[in-house]
């Protein structure tokens, strides 16, 4: 199969017109007939179902959290970037355009990059009038601040709460629909398996997660909004739910997985302090507009941080990027980060953190103005650590946290099963080998609500004449009788480990060799250990109670076996991709200094896995860069 | 460290419950009382019982899915804080701990410590958004929102939809979850065009559900995680005669 990307003919900045130009319409009349689903309530799921619901169509959507209002997009805390040059700092389209591509070290392309940053002005209009509370001047205009990898100001926020805003803006609007009886809302409800009829998405199965009932739901087009699978390290900044499943059914039912290997490791997180700990709470990134990196320069420093001068600390991020300093982009800052702790400079109980100073920026603007810009970052700091960080700087550490990973989808945002769509986190398309802070809000609000509302009616507007399927067709039968048989079999096996158990020998193996850095020997190892996880789990996992009932420890163990074949999967990526690039960073290859050694004339692809009964089949989607020359990225 | 936890087992909505004890002597100070449910639920698989059903996702305090009763307080023994943000070290070693679900008869219990908050997406169904297509808005900047306006609005926005309120009221009332999101939107310029309308129709929904009234007590803004302030309350209520009066 030769993958296309089916981007549109002309000039960089008319290809999101002329593809609009020449995508087919369908008429008002005939929206009301077609039914879509989608699967996630975040962002993109919420934005895509409420929009598609006000063009016409009738949209089911499904979340297996207790409300729409839960998906993870709520947790993301700094800002949503966009092109408005409000701050008159020599911003435009083009800029954000350069910054997000070189961001991403040249691993994406460049349309679907530019059309991100294009439409980023038009969706602040949008949330503005949603009513999103942004944060003000006192003239009345909006603010804007900086955010990693980015020398101007063009993040929007909403206090430390800027993806809750967006959501919950998100979720108003699709109960708006609800209201007028376009959408139907699922949650409580988990796809567990894609129907695939004559090559084409046209349903899915979903376990109802209070009775445990599977059900079935016919449709025209199936669009997944999953979000990311970073739960596959366990330890992560993610929700304890969000999973891979709804994408790795997809992935077995055809659609081709892109870049699985690509995990963005967040510089800022909380560090671990226990084998208990189930969570890696983010801090966000915006805390390094005023906050300083450091270490002392004495390896196993114990005094605390206040009595330690300044002349005895390592500012190491100001010490080696002094052009960008603290607000290096995410995968050179946890690469530093990593660096020092390996080197003998943590800090804290377990010397496995940094330190995030705010001294500076309290004595610089004042008390007040620090806690107008964090209160509420430090309040979380205070209560989940129980230290106070105006007094004391802060603890923070490396997590997995973002996959620019996801299915391969071409311009339209269609993965390779026609008729089945991946918007948001869970495909693979802008952010190439690392996504820039404050451009995961956007990309999944702009997938929802203004491109695939856009792209799906070229699918449709043919489909519409084709024959439409109900639940009975034999295909919703076959599938339904595998998920089946799959709950089964893991409840049979009343083997003597839990399921938690493996989680945590899988992460273990993920977070060693499948994250900041990675090797050959390795990565090779890894895929031997995983395997032999897996073969355990199908043999030793003991899940209690049954499948016609609410059973969360079920429903952990169904995401957990997905979980495992996508880790699998990763580290092949990883092995194969014999370069570095952004957050793929493979030891053999790096430049004396230690930077990513990238190698585009062998690795200047996408990679996009197939699957085939347990193996793998690479394909590659060439990236051309028609308009901006790859450069070695250098934030020095 | 050691805490004898008594939790509420119920196996479906039509089944009666009851506190059960479970004693647990391996956890340690710096888990989270989610960590510490985690724990006790792999214990109770490897004893082949069923696992306890507790609610949460996010774990960072902001989803608001998570929340239980504890010690007879809603998000446990602490202010302003969310269950998942609640730590052991609050606890003493051989402590007793009671969880149990909300308790409101609006939100009835599905199983063990889960509770249906659906209730709460009705009341923003009836009217919590502001009726503009996407594709249909004007020039951001194009609408100055005064910096207290804004954060007046930002204030009420923030609340989390984690019900801590209702439960944690006598009257079980959702007075101040509802009265957050019409603060939020009909303070601000875009909320004006509906502000009479949603607050006749939220606050209808809200009675419709079966909340009780509010008699300010005060309790919910004492519980309440982000902290939003019962005055909302008293402004949904001016709001609704303004509403009856102008609208």
């Amino acid at each position: 199969m030769k993958l296309d990307a089916k981007i549109p003919e002309g000039r960089l900045e008319d290809k999101w017109r002329n593809y609009q130009l020449k995508s087919q319409l369908i008429n008002p009349a005939n929206k009301k007939k077609l039914n879509i689903i989608v699967v996630g309530s975040g962002l993109a799921g919420a934005g895509a179902a409420a929009t598609l619901a006000e063009l016409g169509y009738d949209v089911k959507c499904f979340c297996y959290q207790d409300s729409a209002r839960r998906a993870h997009s709520v947790a993301a805390q700094g800002g949503i970037n966009a092109a408005k040059n409000y701050q008159h700092d020599g911003d435009s389209v083009y800029r954000m355009f350069h910054d997000t591509l070189k961001g991403g070290d040249f691993r994406s392309r460049e349309a679907n990059t530019y059309r991100l940053a294009e439409l980023s002005s038009p969706l602040i209009d949008h949330f503005v009038q949603q009513g999103v509370p942004f944060a003000r001047e006192y003239g009345g205009t909006l603010v804007n601040r900086s955010f990693g990898g980015v020398q101007v100001q063009r993040t929007f926020y909403a206090r430390g709460q800027t993806g809750q805003q967006l959501l919950l803006a998100a979720y108003s609007q699709l109960y708006k629909m609800v209201k007028a009886k376009k959408v139907v809302m699922y949650p409580r409800s988990e796809m567990l398996d894609l129907v695939v009829i004559n090559g084409k998405a046209k349903g899915i199965i979903v376990r109802d997660l209070v009775s445990g009932q599977l059900k079935r739901f016919a449709a025209d087009a199936v669009v997944l909004a999953t979000g990311g699978y970073s739960r596959v390290f366990r330890l992560s900044t993610l929700a304890i739910g969000c999973n891979g499943s709804a994408l790795w059914k997809a992935h077995k039912k055809g659609a081709f997985f892109a870049a699985p290997s690509f995990t963005q490791i967040h510089p800022t997180a909380l560090p671990q302090s226990s084998e208990a700990q189930s969570k890696l709470t983010l801090m966000s990134e915006s805390l390094r507009n005023d906050g300083r990196i450091w270490v002392p320069q004495q390896q196993d420093d114990t005094r605390n941080a206040n009595a330690i001068p300044d002349a005895e600390r390592d500012y190491y991020l100001e010490r080696k990027y002094p052009s960008f300093g603290n607000l290096a982009p995410r995968d050179i800052a946890s690469r530093a980060a990593k660096e020092r702790i390996d080197a003998g400079f943590g800090v804290g109980k377990l010397k496995n953190a940094v330190y995030l100073d705010f001294q500076h920026a309290i004595k610089k603007f004042g008390l007040d103005s620090i806690k107008d810009r964090y209160g509420n970052l430090f309040d979380m700091y205070h209560k989940i650590t129980g230290i106070d960080a105006y007094q004391q700087p802060m603890m923070i550490s490396p997590a997995a946290h973002f996959s620019m990973g996801g299915l391969w989808v071409d311009y339209e945002l269609m993965t390779t099963i026609p008729g089945l769509y991946a918007i948001g986190e869970c495909n693979f398309s802008d952010h190439g080998a690392n996504r820039l802070g404050a451009n995961s809000l956007l990309q999944a609000s702009i997938d929802g609500y203004f491109i695939l509302p856009n792209t799906i009616n070229n699918y449709l507007a043919t489909e519409s004449k084709a024959p439409s399927y109900t639940c009975d067709h034999p295909e919703f039968e076959q599938t339904e009788r595998e998920v089946q048989s799959h709950i089964k079999k893991i409840l049979a096996i009343n083997g003597s480990r839990t399921v938690d158990h493996f989680h945590r020998a899988l992460g273990k193996i993920m977070w060693q060799e499948c994250a900041m850095s990675r090797n050959k020997t390795g990565l090779e190892k890894a895929i031997e250990e995983i395997k032999d996880i897996k073969t355990a789990f199908w043999n030793d996992v003991k899940v209690t109670g049954a499948s016609n009932e609410l059973n969360t420890e079920l429903e952990k163990a169904l995401r957990l076996a997905d979980f495992i074949e996508l880790a699998q999967l990763m580290c092949k990526d990883a092995l194969d991709r014999e370069e570095s690039c952004g957050a793929h960073f493979r030891e053999e290859f790096q430049t004396h200094d230690g930077e990513a050694l990238r190698k585009d004339d062998e690795y200047g692809y996408v990679s996009a896995w197939e699957y085939n009964d347990g193996h793998f089949k690479l394909h590659k989607e060439a990236l051309e860069f028609e308009f901006v020359q790859p450069t070695v990225r250098s934030y020095k | 460290m050691k805490i004898i936890f008594k939790i509420w087992r119920q196996d479906s909505p039509a089944e009666e419950g009851m506190l059960k004890t479970y004693e647990v002597d391996d956890l340690t100070e710096d888990m989270s009382i989610l960590e510490a449910l985690d724990h006790l639920n792999e214990l109770l698989v490897l004893r082949d019982e069923k696992v306890i059903a507790f609610e949460y996702d996010c774990r960072e305090g902001i989803c608001g899915q998570c929340g239980i009763f504890i010690n007879g307080r809603a998000h446990g023994p602490h202010d302003q804080i969310t269950t998942c943000q609640l730590h052991l070290r609050s606890f003493n070693d051989g402590d007793t701990v009671v969880i149990e679900p909300w308790r409101a008869a609006s939100f009835p219990v599905l199983k063990d410590l889960i509770v249906d908050r659906s209730a709460f997406d009705r009341i923003i169904e009836s009217g919590a958004y502001i009726s503009s297509k996407t594709g249909s808005a004007p020039e951001a900047n194009a609408i100055l929102i005064a910096k207290e306006v804004s954060d007046t609005a930002m204030d009420a926005a923030a609340c989390i939809g984690c019900g801590a309120c209702v439960a944690t009221c006598k009257n079980s009332s959702a007075a101040l979850f509802t009265s957050a999101k019409i603060n939020h939107l009909n303070s601000l310029p875009q909320g004006e065009s509906e502000a009479h309308k949603r607050v006749i129709e939220m606050t209808s929904q809200m009675e419709a559900e079966g909340f009780g009234s509010c008699t300010f007590t005060g309790a919910c803004e004492v519980e309440c995680p982000e902290s939003i302030s019962i005055v909302n309350i008293a402004e949904m209520n001016a709001r609704i005669i303004k509403a009856k009066i102008f609208g």
